[in-house]
C-alpha cells in the first residue's frame, strides 16, 4: 500500500476484513483507509466484494445473521462496533443507495425527514403519548433548505418528489444523509448509473463540495473515467481479495482496468479454434433495443456465428441480460433480428421458440422452473406446448404421453448427470446446479438451433459450476450447437467461449477473444475505448 | 389551443370522478321519479347523515395507512352492540347510559382492533378480503355468544331481553327508554335555525377577517370576499318564505352533528402528528418506511385499532338514533354500506378524505330514500326499487374495486415499458 | 416422535386437524345420544353428493391462477336459468333434469367468459372482485327475477309480479338422481345416481388435467412468468379455467337443487361460493394448489360436520340453531387460515 503518511489521522479504517458466507470466503482480508475530505474510489467487477464490504460497514442484518465478520473498523482511530444501520447512522456513516428510498407523494422536505420528523409537544401528546406530537413543518423545512444548500442544489424543499426529474432524486437522498447527525463518511454506490452526463457532472461537483467540508467519501463505480476525474485515491478489489490502493496521480485507466480484471485463467476452449473466417452467421441482430428494467439495450449490432460459443459479458445493469430476453420476446424490443436468413418476429416468445431458439433464463426459480412440479414435467412442458411433443391423440383431444415423458426425462437425467431421486422428484428440492441442468434439459427438448443461457452458474457452488460449464462445452463440441452464454463472471466466459462481446451502457463496447489483454476487458467494461497501441496479443 | 386543453382537463375530471358523477345523476333521476316532496326527503336525509357519517369517517385512516377499505369495521360495531346489551340489561338509561356505553366499548374495541390488525399483518396484499371474511367469522362468534353462551356459561336473567327458553338474547332489543335518542335529543333544532345561525356567524367572521386583512395590508382578499358573499346569500336566502318553511320542517340533532364535525377535525389533526405522518409513510411505501426505521406492522395495527374504536362509537350513534337493536343483524350491512358510501363520494382504495365521506353519505342515502318509490312509479313495483338500492351498494363496490385494480395493473405494466 | 408430529401439524394445518377431530367427536357422541347412525350416514352421503360438484368447481379456478372462486354464484345463476327454462318447457323427470343442465351450460360458458375477461384485468385482486362480482350479479338478478317473462304457474307468483322465491321441483325432477339406482345397505340409503354423477365429474376434471390444455393451464397457474417464457397464453388459460369453474357451478346447482327438491332464487345463492371455498380448503387445498382428493375429503368433512352437528347439538342444547353458527365459524375460519398461508394473493406479476 503506497501513498499514505503514517502520521495523518484517518476518518475511517477497515483493517483486514474477512467474511465468510456458508463456508465460502467472500472477503479475504480487505484494507481500506479514508482520510477526512478524501474522495476514495472503490473499484471492482461484480462479485469482487464491494457490496459485502459496504454491508459490513453499515451493520446490515445479512452480515450478522450469517456469522458476522473478522477484522476491525475504526472511526477516527477508535474501534467501532456497528450492529445495525441505525448504529452506522448515529456514528455519522451514511450511504446513498442505488435504488432510491424516496416517497414520490411526499415533499422533498418530508422525504429528507422520514422517521426523523421534528415535533413539538402538545397537551394531547403529554397525555396520550409522544406519537401524537405535532409536526413542526417550519423547522423541518428550514433544515431541509440548509441541507440542500450545503450540497449546492437549487431544489425547492416544498416540491413533491414525484415532480422531480430522476437525476435530482439522487440529490434528495444525499441531502437526507447530510441532514442526519454530523456526517463523517458518505458512501456513494454507483451514483451516476441513472444520470445523464450533465447530471453526473453536477453530482461529482457535489462530491467535491462535500469532500471540501471534511467528509470522507467512498465512491463505488465502474466508470474509470469518472474515477480519474474525481477520486484522490483508488482501492481495487478482485474476487474478494485486496489488490492494491493507488493514488490517482500515479496511475491511469489502463492500469486500473488491468488490475480490475487480471487473474489466472483456466481456458477449456481449444485455443486453435479460430473461427471467424470459416463460419457463417446464424443470427444477425441489428439496431436492436430492449426495454428490460435495469438491463436496457440501446441499439446494438451483433452477429452470432454458427457453431460457436459466444459470450456476452459486462457489468451488472449494463444490458447484457437484456439481449437474450429481448430476442426471446420476454421484454419489449424493437429493431431487426435475422435468424438463419429469415426475419424473426419480435416480442413473440412463440415465434422465437418455434423458429428454433431456446432460452435458459437467469431467473432460474422465477422464470425457469415450475418449482412444485416434477423433473419430468419441467423438462417436457415447453416442448409440449411449442412443438406438440410428448402427446398422444384421442380423437381431437391431446393427452400427455406419460411413458414418453418418463423415458425422455430419464435419458436427460443420465446425459446431463442430474443428481436426483428420480424423474418424479419436485424440482424445488434439487440443488441449484441440478435445477440448472433441468432447465437446460427443457431447452434441449425443443431441439433448438441456438441455445441462449443466462448466468448459468449463478448461485451454484464451485464444484457444480464446472459441471454445468462442461455440459455446455460438450454440447457444443459433440452436436455443434450454437450457444450464446451471458454471464457476469468474466473468467467463466474466458474459459469456454470462442468470442466475448462486452456490453456496456446498453451497447456492444467491443468483441474480444478470451486470450486478449486483461486491461482490454476492463477498459471495455468501464465504457472506455481500447487505445490503438494495445491491440490483441 | 385553450379549448383543446379544456376538453382534456374536462375529460380527465370526468374519468377520475366517474362514480360520483354517475351517482349525482342517479339521485336526481331518482328524486324526480319518486315524486316525494323535498321536505320529506330532506328530513330523512338529515337524519341519515347524522346517523351514518361517523361510521363512514372511521374508514379514512386505514385507507391512508395503505390497508385499503376496512371491512372490519363490522367488528367494531359488534363491540358496541355487546356493550349496549350489557348497559340496557343493567338499566342505565339516557345520556349517562350512552356515555357509559362509550366508556365501556372503547377498551373492547381496542382489543378487537388489535387482533384484527395482527391478522391483517399476516395477509399483506389481501387485507380487504381478509377483513371481510374476518367480519363473517366474528359474526359467527358473536352469534355463539348471544345465542348460546348468555344464560348458560354467562349467567343472566332478564326476561325482557332474553328468549323465553332462558338461553340467548332476543332478536330485537328495543332501546326506547334506554339510550334511544340519548345523543340526538340533547340539543335539537330545526334546519332553519342551523342554517340561519351558521350563515350569520360565517358572515361575521368573514367581515372581521376582511377588516383584519385590510389593516394588516395583506393581499389575498379574493377568497374571503367570495366566502362573505356566499354567507350573505345563504343568510338572506334562507329567510325567503318557501325556503324558510322547508328548512323549518327539518330537524337537526345538533350535538350529534358536532360530534361528527369533531371526528372530521380529528381526521385532519391526526395527520399533523408524528403518528399520522407514519400512517402516510407506511401507506405510500412500506419498504421505504421500513428502511427508514418505522415499525410498519405496529403502525398498521394502530391504524386498525383507531378505526375499530371509531366504528364502535359510530355504531353507538347509529343505534341510539334507530332506537332498535337488531341483535343478529344490525351490524351485518354496516361495513358494506359505509364502504359503498365512501366510494360513491369519490374515495378509492388508496385515497379518502372527509369531504368524500360526507358527500358519499349524502348521495348514497338520497338514493336509498328515493329508490323504493321511484321503483314503484317506474315499474309499479316498490320491491324493484329496494333490490335496486342493494344492487347499487354491491355494484359500486365492485366497480370501484375493478377500476382501482385495473388502474393499478395498467400502472405496473407502464412501469415496465418506461 | 415429537418432531414428526410437529411437521405433520405444520403440513396439514392446525385448523384442519381441529375440524377433523371435532367431526369425529360429534360422530362418537351420536351413539350415546341414541341417534340413528344409519340415518346419519344416509344424510351425510346425500349432502356429500349434493355439494360435490359445486366444490369441484373450485379446482379449475385455483389451478388456472385466479385463486378461490368466490364468484361461484355467477355459474349458479346460469344453472338456475337452465333449470327454470326446463320447467317453462314443461319437461320433467330425467329429461327435465338433463335438458335443464344442458341449457345451463352454454349460458355458463358465456357468463364464465365475461367473468374471466374481468378477472384478467385485475390480476392480483381476483378474490375481492370475484366476491363482489358475485354479489352484484345476484343482486342484479333479484331485479331480473321480478321482471323476466317466465309464464309457468309453478315459477310465477300466483298474484303480483315476479317469480317465486322457492320453486318446488316435486313432480318435475326432484330427487331424480338420488333415486336413480339407489339401494339400501344395512339401513343406509345410497343415492347412487347423484354419487355417480359426482364421480363422473371428478373423472372428467381429472382427464382434463392430463390433457395438453389442462397441463398448460396448471403450469400457467403455478408460475405465470414461466408460462410466458414457454409461450403458454396466460390470459387464455385463465379464461378457460374460469369458464370451466363457472360451468361446473351451473351443473353443480342443478345437482344440488334436484336433491334439495327446490330451486332457490333471489338472495339464497349469495353465500354458496363461500361454502364451496371452505369445503375445498378443509380438504387440504390452498389458494394456489388444488387436487381432486381435496374436493372429496373436504366436501365429506365439511358436509359431514354440518349434517352430524345439527342433530347431535340439538340433543344436547334444546332448540338451537347452533349448527348454523358452527357453519359460519368453521367455514370462515378455514378461509382466514388459508389467506394467512397465501403469499401476496392469487396471481403473481
Amino acid at each position: 500500500m503506497g501513498g499514505y503518511s503514517l502520521n495523518e489521522e484517518y476518518v475511517l479504517r477497515m483493517e483486514n476484513i474477512r467474511k465468510e458466507y456458508f463456508g465460502n470466503l467472500v472477503l479475504k482480508g480487505i484494507n481500506l483507509k479514508i482520510k477526512p475530505g478524501e474522495i476514495h474510489a472503490l473499484l471492482g467487477e461484480n462479485g469482487a466484494g464491494k457490496s459485502t464490504l459496504m454491508n459490513i460497514l453499515f451493520g446490515m442484518p445479512v452480515i450478522h445473521s450469517t456469522g458476522g465478520f473478522q477484522g476491525e473498523v475504526l472511526l477516527n482511530e477508535e474501534v467501532i462496533n456497528i450492529k445495525s444501520p441505525k448504529d452506522a447512522m448515529e456514528l455519522g456513516i451514511g450511504m446513498v443507495h442505488q435504488e432510491f428510498m424516496l416517497i414520490p407523494g411526499f415533499t422533498v422536505s418530508e422525504n429528507i425527514k422520514i422517521n426523523r420528523e421534528i415535533t413539538n409537544s402538545t397537551i394531547i401528546s403529554k397525555v396520550f403519548g409522544k406519537n401524537l406530537k405535532k409536526l413542526d413543518f417550519k423547522t423541518m423545512n428550514k433544515d431541509a433548505r440548509k441541507a440542500l444548500d450545503t450540497i449546492g442544489i437549487g431544489i425547492d424543499e416544498l416540491t413533491y418528489v414525484s415532480s422531480l426529474p430522476v437525476g435530482y432524486m439522487q440529490f434528495v437522498e444525499i441531502a437526507r444523509e447530510i441532514d442526519k447527525s454530523s456526517m463523517k463518511v458518505l458512501v456513494f454506490d454507483e451514483p451516476t448509473a441513472v444520470l445523464t452526463e450533465s447530471e453526473a457532472e453536477t453530482l461529482m461537483n457535489t462530491m467535491k463540495v462535500l469532500a471540501n467540508k471534511g467528509i470522507g467519501i467512498i465512491f463505488i463505480t465502474h466508470r474509470l473515467d469518472e474515477v480519474m476525474l474525481v477520486a484522490d485515491n483508488i482501492t481495487i478489489l478482485r474476487d474478494g481479495e485486496y489488490v492494491n490502493t493507488l493514488k490517482k496521480s500515479e496511475t491511469n485507466v489502463i492500469e486500473l482496468a488491468e488490475l480490475m480484471v487480471g487473474r489466472k485463467l483456466e481456458i477449456i476452449q481449444k485455443t486453435d479454434d479460430d473461427i471467424e473466417e470459416h463460419r457463417e452467421k446464424i443470427l444477425e441482430i441489428q439496431n436492436f433495443n430492449v426495454d428490460m428494467p435495469g438491463e436496457r439495450i440501446k441499439g446494438i449490432n451483433l452477429d452470432v456465428l454458427k457453431g460457436e460459443i459466444l459470450g456476452l459479458g459486462g457489468l451488472a445493469g449494463q444490458g447484457k441480460i437484456g439481449i437474450a430476453n429481448g430476442v426471446m420476446g420476454l421484454y419489449p424490443s424493437d429493431g431487426e433480428v435475422i435468424f438463419q436468413g429469415n426475419a424473426l418476429k419480435l416480442n413473440n416468445p412463440k415465434e422465437a421458440l418455434e423458429s428454433g431458439l431456446a432460452f435458459v433464463s437467469e431467473d432460474r426459480r422465477g422464470v425457469g422452473l415450475l418449482l412444485d412440479s416434477s423433473i419430468e414435467l419441467n423438462i417436457a412442458v415447453t416442448a409440449m406446448e411449442v412443438k406438440n411433443k410428448f402427446l398422444k391423440y384421442f380423437g381431437f383431444i391431446k393427452f400427455e404421453d406419460s411413458k414418453e415423458i418418463r423415458a425422455y426425462a430419464e435419458k436427460m437425467i443420465k446425459a446431463l448427470d442430474i443428481r436426483c431421486t428420480g424423474p418424479t422428484q419436485t424440482t424445488k428440492s434439487l440443488s441449484g446446479g441440478n435445477q440448472q441442468k433441468v432447465c437446460i434439459a427443457r431447452a434441449l427438448a425443443l431441439s433448438p438451433s441456438i441455445l441462449f443461457v443466462s448466468e448459468p452458474t449463478r448461485g451454484i457452488d464451485i464444484g457444480a459450476k464446472k459441471l454445468v460449464l462442461d455440459t455446455l462445452v460438450n454440447l457444443n463440441r459433440e452436436t455443434g450447437m450454437t450457444i450464446v452464454i451471458t454471464s457476469s463472471e468474466l473468467a467463466e466466459l474466458r474459459s469456454i467461449c470462442h468470442r466475448i462481446a462486452i456490453i456496456t451502457e446498453g451497447k456492444v463496447a467491443g468483441i474480444l477473444k478470451p486470450q486478449d489483454k486483461d486491461a482490454n476487458f476492463g477498459l471495455l467494461m468501464s465504457g472506455l475505448e481500447i487505445p490503438r497501441e494495445q491491440g490483441v496479443d | 389551443m385553450n379549448k383543446g386543453n379544456f376538453m382534456g382537463t374536462a375529460k380527465e375530471y370526468i374519468f377520475n370522478n366517474m362514480v360520483t358523477i354517475l351517482f349525482v345523476i342517479l339521485c336526481l333521476v331518482g328524486l324526480s321519479l319518486s315524486g316525494q316532496p323535498i321536505s320529506l326527503v330532506l328530513n330523512e336525509l338529515v337524519i341519515r347523515i347524522a346517523r351514518n357519517s361517523f361510521l363512514v369517517l372511521a374508514l379514512i385512516i386505514p385507507v391512508i395507512a395503505g390497508m385499503g377499505l376496512n371491512f372490519g369495521i363490522v367488528i367494531g360495531a359488534m363491540a358496541a352492540q355487546i356493550i349496549i346489551i350489557a348497559v340496557t340489561h343493567w338499566g342505565i338509561v339516557g345520556v349517562p347510559g350512552f356515555l357509559l356505553c362509550v366508556v365501556l366499548t372503547t377498551p373492547l374495541a381496542v382489543i378487537f382492533g388489535y387482533f384484527t390488525g395482527k391478522l391483517l399483518n399476516k395477509t399483506k396484499g389481501q387485507e380487504m378480503i381478509t377483513s371481510m371474511i374476518l367480519g363473517f367469522f366474528a359474526n359467527g362468534l358473536y352469534q355463539l355468544l348471544f345465542l348460546f353462551l348468555i344464560g348458560t356459561l354467562i349467567p343472566m336473567n332478564n326476561p325482557v331481553l332474553m328468549i323465553s327458553g332462558g338461553v340467548g338474547i332476543k332478536n330485537t332489543v328495543d332501546l326506547t327508554g334506554g339510550i334511544k335518542y340519548a345523543l340526538d335529543n340533547i340539543f335539537n333544532r330545526s334546519l332553519y335555525y342551523v342554517v340561519y345561525n351558521m350563515a350569520l356567524i360565517a358572515l361575521v367572521i368573514c367581515i372581521a377577517l376582511i377588516i383584519y386583512s385590510v389593516i394588516k395590508k395583506k393581499k389575498n382578499l379574493k377568497g374571503l370576499i367570495i366566502k362573505a358573499i356566499i354567507s350573505l346569500v345563504v343568510f338572506v336566502g334562507c329567510q325567503i318564505n318557501s325556503v324558510a318553511i322547508l328548512l323549518n320542517y327539518v330537524g337537526v340533532p345538533i350535538v350529534t352533528m358536532l360530534v361528527i364535525a369533531a371526528l372530521c377535525v380529528f381526521n385532519i389533526l391526526i395527520f399533523k402528528t408524528k403518528l399520522g405522518q407514519d400512517f402516510r409513510t407506511v401507506g405510500q411505501n412500506p419498504v421505504v418506511a421500513n428502511a427508514s426505521g418505522i415499525n410498519v406492522d405496529k403502525t398498521r395495527i394502530k391504524a386498525i385499532v383507531i378505526s375499530t374504536v371509531l366504528a364502535a362509537w359510530g355504531q353507538l350513534i347509529f343505534l341510539q338514533n334507530i332506537g332498535t337493536l337488531n341483535t343478529y343483524g344490525s351490524h351485518e350491512q354496516v361495513g358494506m354500506f359505509a364502504i359503498a358510501a365512501i366510494l360513491i363520494g369519490g374515495a378509492t382504495v388508496s385515497k379518502a378524505t372527509n369531504k368524500q365521506a360526507i358527500l358519499g353519505v349524502i348521495l348514497f342515502h338520497t338514493l336509498f330514500i328515493v329508490s323504493p318509490t321511484a321503483g314503484k312509479n317506474l315499474f309499479n313495483n316498490a320491491q324493484i326499487g329496494e333490490y335496486f338500492r342493494v344492487f347499487v351498494a354491491y355494484g359500486v363496490i365492485c366497480v370501484s374495486l375493478v377500476l382501482y385494480a385495473w388502474k393499478d395493473y395498467v400502472k405496473a405494466k407502464e412501469k415496465i415499458t418506461l | 416422535m415429537k418432531e414428526k408430529i410437529k411437521t405433520f401439524i405444520g403440513k396439514v394445518g392446525l385448523p384442519r386437524i381441529i375440524i377433523a377431530v371435532f367431526f369425529i367427536l360429534l360422530c362418537v357422541l351420536a351413539i350415546p345420544l341414541n341417534l340413528s347412525v344409519p340415518m346419519l350416514v344416509s344424510d351425510i352421503l346425500v349432502r356429500f353428493g349434493m355439494n360435490g360438484i359445486l366444490v369441484l368447481a373450485m379446482v379449475p379456478a385455483i389451478l388456472c391462477g385466479i385463486g378461490l372462486n368466490f364468484g361461484l354464484p355467477i355459474g349458479i345463476l346460469a344453472g338456475i336459468l337452465g333449470g327454470l327454462i326446463s320447467i317453462e318447457l314443461n319437461l320433467s323427470g330425467g329429461l327435465g333434469f338433463f335438458v335443464g343442465t344442458l341449457i345451463g351450460i352454454p349460458i355458463a360458458i358465456l357468463f364464465g367468459y365475461l367473468y374471466g375477461q374481468l378477472l384478467n384485468k385485475v390480476k392480483g385482486s381476483e378474490m375481492m372482485i370475484a366476491t363482489y362480482a358475485g354479489f352484484s350479479a345476484i343482486s342484479l338478478m333479484c331485479i331480473g327475477w321480478l321482471l323476466l317473462p317466465f309464464k309457468s304457474s309453478e315459477i310465477r307468483w300466483p298474484i303480483g309480479q315476479g317469480l317465486r322465491t322457492t320453486i318446488t321441483l316435486e313432480g318435475r325432477f326432484a330427487k331424480i338422481l338420488d333415486n336413480f339406482w339407489a339401494f339400501n345397505i344395512g339401513g343406509v340409503r345410497i343415492p347412487t345416481g347423484m354419487l355417480l354423477l359426482f364421480f363422473i365429474g371428478c373423472v372428467i376434471v381429472w382427464l382434463f388435467s392430463k390433457s395438453k390444455t389442462g397441463i398448460m393451464m396448471a403450469a400457467e397457474g403455478s408460475n405465470p412468468k414461466f408460462a410466458i417464457a414457454s409461450s403458454i397464453p396466460v390470459d387464455r388459460m385463465r379464461i378457460i379455467g374460469t369458464i370451466l369453474s363457472t360451468v361446473l357451478g351451473s351443473i353443480g346447482i342443478m345437482v344440488y337443487s334436484q336433491s334439495y327438491g327446490f330451486i332457490q332464487l333471489y338472495q339464497a345463492p349469495m353465500m354458496m361460493g363461500f361454502a364451496a371455498v371452505a369445503a375445498i380448503l378443509i380438504g387440504g387445498a390452498s389458494t394456489t394448489k388444488a387436487k381432486i382428493s381435496h374436493v372429496i375429503i373436504g366436501t365429506f368433512l365439511f358436509q359431514g360436520l354440518l349434517t352430524v352437528g345439527l342433530p347431535v347439538i340439538n340433543q344436547m342444547i334444546k332448540e338451537s340453531n347452533l349448527s348454523e353458527v358452527i357453519r359460519i365459524i368453521v367455514s370462515n375460519g378455514i378461509i382466514i387460515y388459508a389467506l394467512t398461508k397465501a403469499k401476496g394473493g392469487a396471481a403473481h406479476e
